[in-house]
């Protein structure tokens, strides 16, 4: 008897300190996001990429587990999305969902992972959001947010004397969020905003609401939209002559693809903020060299983040033994993060990772060397400045 | 109420899509006028013909002016095999038919553009001799935007005059009547069914070449415009040439419009129309009830 | 002899589908399951207006979508149980699908598909436009709740038997209406109106009262969808949908009572599988209209029928829609 009691006894706590006994057969990472739409250049195909090299770098398997990174496109409907992340993971044993750019799909999966108390790390969506009043226990947002782009190009573009503004917004969630957060930094820094326009998405021609913009005589257009609206709306602003009639073009979310995409000739001179550019130092030029040669293409702040973010995932579940996700954020958030992208890094209670943001400029074509040659730094921002909040933030984890 | 430039220049901008509108019900109404035919897939030969135009410039460097000329005559051809290969088969029976099979062949064509290049457009740029713009006092006007407006009203005007004024119209017009009166007098009406077909298609191509330089080239640019050129076609009048033209035009104008007032429903403001017509006047504005 | 072979193999296969639907939660991924469920039975809807009363609507979506959109923002912001949040779908499609039916019947052919076209992209309009909707958004997180206060709709099982037990109920509804003395009415006044109103029957009355009870029926599909996925989205009342239920429709049979249901499960299933590789969805989907079209002899259903139940008698290929 005694023998059995101390047998269970020995075998219990050798439950309890193996590290391997919580992890599934397969540790499953999936890749959500835009694969064939407005958003594909930025995220897309290159964030399954980076995932992959993340898994590549990292040996592969974990403990002794097999890795498996899937993807699925949720070509920017929220119901979609919700429905895909809900299958992975109550049926295809998906412990992390990362990518997830379009907010409104960023949330509504962000709401599915709140309910099954799963793992989602957001690279994509831009919503402040996100790691604001939706904010939740298990999803981490790890890039960036509107809170910062305007803090960036939004405080540069006011002090330099742009302080009226039209905002021209993709109309929905991300673009409202970014519309509200730069008007709340332009009119703190005493500017005014004159109007804006709410425009659909993913939508070809801008005319008639660069028109309004044009005749509402603000100084700034500000575009609160990305990817191919970004786009569109640059290119036919040319078209329109606004920018030679005297008004400037404000690209608040703007990627290094979409610059390359435009072109040096249309695109010089925008200032924009951004986590990442692939030439800023030898570490971040080591690792785009690895994406390079699988995407021919240079790697955005999007593609980087999924790669930085499934790196650290692997890791705190190799400390912990677990996949629990209450238990990775609470590993995550217990140190720094530093690496090729995130500097100075470190997450809050809210579930953003601040770090530093910087303030880039377009280069003249006659200033660039080479194709990927586009941005010339302006300004390194701390992370604490970048991501304050003026008027607080309602996520209820944050302790205030 | 906003100032007379602001609203001149919504009512330009509204013109230039009113073009488009007019071109592609065009070439819809005269295919319903002669096959009976209600061609959904026109959404899809216009991406084709945008397509075309960006494989010419982007594979072969042959640049927009021939693009004119060669989009149209190859997806014409294409638009005469699907005529040949499937309409034929279901020719002269009920309207719904002819809707579901062509809305099936869209997809199909849709799709496979959609799994070959994604979602998003692919860019192609506006013609050396139409770049820049002029100002006109109330807005500044790009000069390609204005060429589209002027080349539209001119391929509108061609055609309406070959179908209106012409031999060749006068036998397609009594053809659409009576095809079996018209054979027994040797016209060979299978082969106009044919052609007719093809040039309606061929005037769809047309218009997205037209298109390409401003609207992106996207697989997804005929599924978009698709139901509100049927709206203008219905509201036209399903088989009138000029119903379709009047309509289109001025359907981009009240679209105009109502982006200065109410800019959100500008995208049903067409929709509101049709229903209000088709309650009145269920033949069109200008159609012939049958 | 005949009659009683086809009957009893009718009865066989019946009794085979709701075994297979009983135990398959437990195979398949439950909220596939519902979802297929939701749409056969949107599927059914549209059927019993375009198989029985010959109206081809090109705006179904808008009474799912409706219906969705009100249960979702009665049961998330007015707190209302799930029954009370279904009923209030349902009540707003059916009195859609007044105004709808009131205005379009007046018109035969396209020109009613055009119209029903025309007063769904209205609806959807105001859905993008309506604070309570959420825009792009949608409304998201819709609580299940308890049903009548007992049957807790969070177990995905429970919630499984309901929405089973709710396509059943409305199913055998559709069914025995086709097999009514309405029912009756209806196909007379589909194979020649004419006779009918010399007969004395109003005709546009029970065109009407047709369309009601199909948006009714659209409407509890759209209803029961936002509570199995506790969403409600722009999606649902897109015209891409109602394109969506006439292909589910034709694929699967159009006028017949299985059809639609099977069209419905073959749609949803190969979208799941397909899903991952883009468009191929479109593609196929395409190909299957094309064919549909062009061989008469509509659907799975149609095609399978004759090998799995013996016939009584010749087989008529009617035309399904219009007039020849």
């Amino acid at each position: 008897m005694k023998l059995a009691l101390a047998a269970l006894a020995v075998s219990l706590l050798m439950v309890g300190t193996a590290p391997a006994q919580d992890l599934p057969n397969t540790i499953k990472i999936g890749v959500l996001g835009d694969m064939s739409s407005l958003y594909a250049d930025n995220g897309g195909r290159g964030s399954v990429v980076a995932a992959q090299m993340a898994v590549d770098d990292f040996g592969g398997t974990l403990l002794g587990k097999k890795i498996e990174v899937i993807s699925a496109d949720h070509q920017n409907k929220p119901d979609l999305g919700a429905s895909i992340a809900r299958q992975w993971f109550d049926d295809q044993g998906v412990q992390m969902i990362g990518d997830l750019s379009t907010s409104s799909v960023g949330l509504a999966v962000q709401e599915v992972a709140r309910a099954e108390n799963k793992l989602i790390i957001n690279s994509g969506s831009a919503s402040s959001d996100i790691d604001g009043k939706a904010c939740a226990p298990t999803a981490l947002h790890w890039v960036y947010n509107t809170v910062s782009l305007a803090n960036g190009t939004g405080a540069a573009v006011v002090r330099a004397g742009g302080d009226t503004w039209f905002f021209i917004t993709a109309d929905y969630a991300f673009g409202h969020a970014l519309q509200r957060d730069t008007a709340a930094v332009v009119e703190a820094n005493n500017g005014k905003v004159l109007g804006s326009v709410n425009v659909p998405l993913n939508t070809a021609d801008f005319s008639s609401f660069l028109l309004q913009a044009q005749q509402s005589k603000a100084k700034i257009i500000g575009l609160a939209n990305a990817g191919g609206d970004t786009q569109n709306s640059i290119k036919q602003a040319a078209e329109f002559g606004i920018v030679a009639g005297g008004q400037k073009m404000a690209a608040l979310l703007a990627f290094v693809a979409d610059i390359h995409s435009l072109g040096l000739q249309t695109a010089q001179g925008l200032q924009l903020t951004e986590s990442f550019y692939w030439d800023q130092d030898d570490q971040t030029r080591e690792w785009s060299k690895k994406f390079f040669a699988k995407m021919n293409k240079e790697p955005t702040m999007l593609q980087a983040g999924v790669y930085s973010s499934t790196m650290y995932y692997l890791n705190a579940v190799k400390a912990t033994g677990t996949v629990d996700a209450a238990t990775i954020v609470k590993e995550l958030k217990s140190k720094p993060i530093n690496d090729f992208l995130i500097r100075n890094g470190h997450l809050q209670d809210d579930g953003m990772l601040v770090h530093d943001m910087y303030l880039y400029e377009v280069k003249k074509p006659s200033e660039s060397k080479g194709e990927w040659d586009l941005y010339k730094l302006i300004a390194t921002i701390p992370g604490a400045e970048a991501y304050k909040r003026p008027q607080g933030n309602e996520c209820p984890l944050v302790k205030s | 109420m906003p100032p007379a430039p602001v609203l001149f220049a919504q009512l330009l901008i509204g013109l230039i899509n009113g073009s488009f509108y007019a071109l592609l019900s065009l070439g819809l109404a005269i295919i319903f006028g002669l096959l009976n035919i209600i061609n959904f897939t026109h959404g899809a030969q216009y991406m084709l013909g945008a397509f075309c135009a960006w494989f010419l410039l982007t594979w072969f460097g042959i640049g927009y002016w021939l693009a004119l000329v060669i989009a149209p005559i190859v997806v014409g051809a294409v638009g005469i095999a699907i005529e040949q290969l499937l309409l034929r088969h279901i020719a002269r029976l009920d309207h719904l038919y002819g809707l579901l099979l062509t809305f099936g062949l869209a997809l199909i064509i849709e799709g496979v553009f959609r799994q070959g290049f994604g979602a998003s457009g692919l860019p192609y740029t506006i013609p050396a001799a139409l770049e820049g713009g002029r100002n006109l006092g109330f807005m500044f006007l790009p000069i390609y935007r204005g060429w589209v407006i002027v080349f539209s009203l001119a391929v509108c005007f061609a055609t309406w005059f070959i179908i209106e004024r012409t031999r060749l119209g006068s036998f397609l017009r009594a053809a659409t009547e009576n095809p079996a009166l018209v054979q027994a007098f040797g016209v060979n009406v299978p082969r106009m069914v044919t052609l007719t077909y093809g040039a309606g298609a061929a005037l769809a191509a047309l218009a997205g070449v037209l298109a390409a330089p401003i609207y992106q080239v996207s697989p997804l640019m005929g599924g978009n415009i698709i139901i509100v050129v049927f709206a203008v076609v219905v509201i036209g009048g399903m088989g009138s040439i000029l119903g379709a033209i009047i309509s289109g035009f001025g359907l981009g104008l009240i679209e105009g419009l109502t982006k200065v007032f109410y800019p959100e429903a500008s995208n049903t403001i067409i929709f509101v129309i049709m229903a209000l017509v088709l309650l009145v006047k269920p033949a069109g504005l200008f159609g012939r009830a049958s | 002899m005949p009659g009683f072979a086809r009957r009893r193999d009718t009865l066989i296969w019946t009794a085979a589908l709701l075994a297979v639907a009983l135990v398959a939660p437990f195979f398949l991924y439950p909220v596939f399951l519902m979802r297929a469920l939701c749409l056969a039975l949107f599927a059914s809807s549209f059927n019993l207006l375009l198989g029985y009363v010959g109206l081809l609507s090109f705006g179904h979506a808008a009474f799912m979508g409706s219906a969705s959109y009100i249960t979702a923002y009665t049961v998330k912001s007015w707190g209302f149980p799930a029954e009370l949040g279904l009923l209030a779908g349902v009540a707003v499609a059916a009195g859609l699908g007044l105004v709808f039916g009131w205005l379009a019947i007046r018109r035969q052919g396209i020109y009613f598909a055009m119209i029903t076209l025309a007063l769904a992209q209205m609806v959807a309009f105001f859905a993008q436009e309506a604070k309570f909707t959420g825009g792009e958004d949608g409304i998201q997180a819709v609580p299940r709740g308890h049903l009548f206060g007992l049957l807790p709709l969070n177990d995905t099982y429970v919630m499984y038997y309901v929405v089973l037990a709710i396509f059943l109920i409305a199913f055998a509804l559709i069914q025995r209406t086709i097999n009514s003395p309405f029912g009756q009415v209806i196909k007379a006044i589909r194979e020649n109106e004419p006779r009918a109103i010399s007969l004395g029957y109003r005709a546009e009355r029970y065109k009407i009262l047709a369309f009601v009870l199909s948006a009714a029926l659209a409407g509890l599909a759209g209803a029961t969808k936002c509570l199995v996925l506790q969403f409600a989205s722009l999606g649902d009342v897109d015209w891409t949908t109602s394109g969506q239920v006439v292909l589910m429709t034709l694929v699967g049979g159009v006028g017949t009572p299985l059809g639609p249901v099977v069209g419905a499960f073959f749609i949803v299933t190969m979208e799941n599988y397909l899903a991952q590789t883009g468009s191929w969805v479109t593609i196929i989907e395409g190909v299957i209209f094309v064919v549909c079209v062009l061989t008469f002899r509509c659907g799975i259903v149609g095609v399978l029928t004759p090998y799995l139940i013996r016939r009584s008698g010749p087989k008529a290929a009617a035309p399904w829609v219009g007039t020849p």
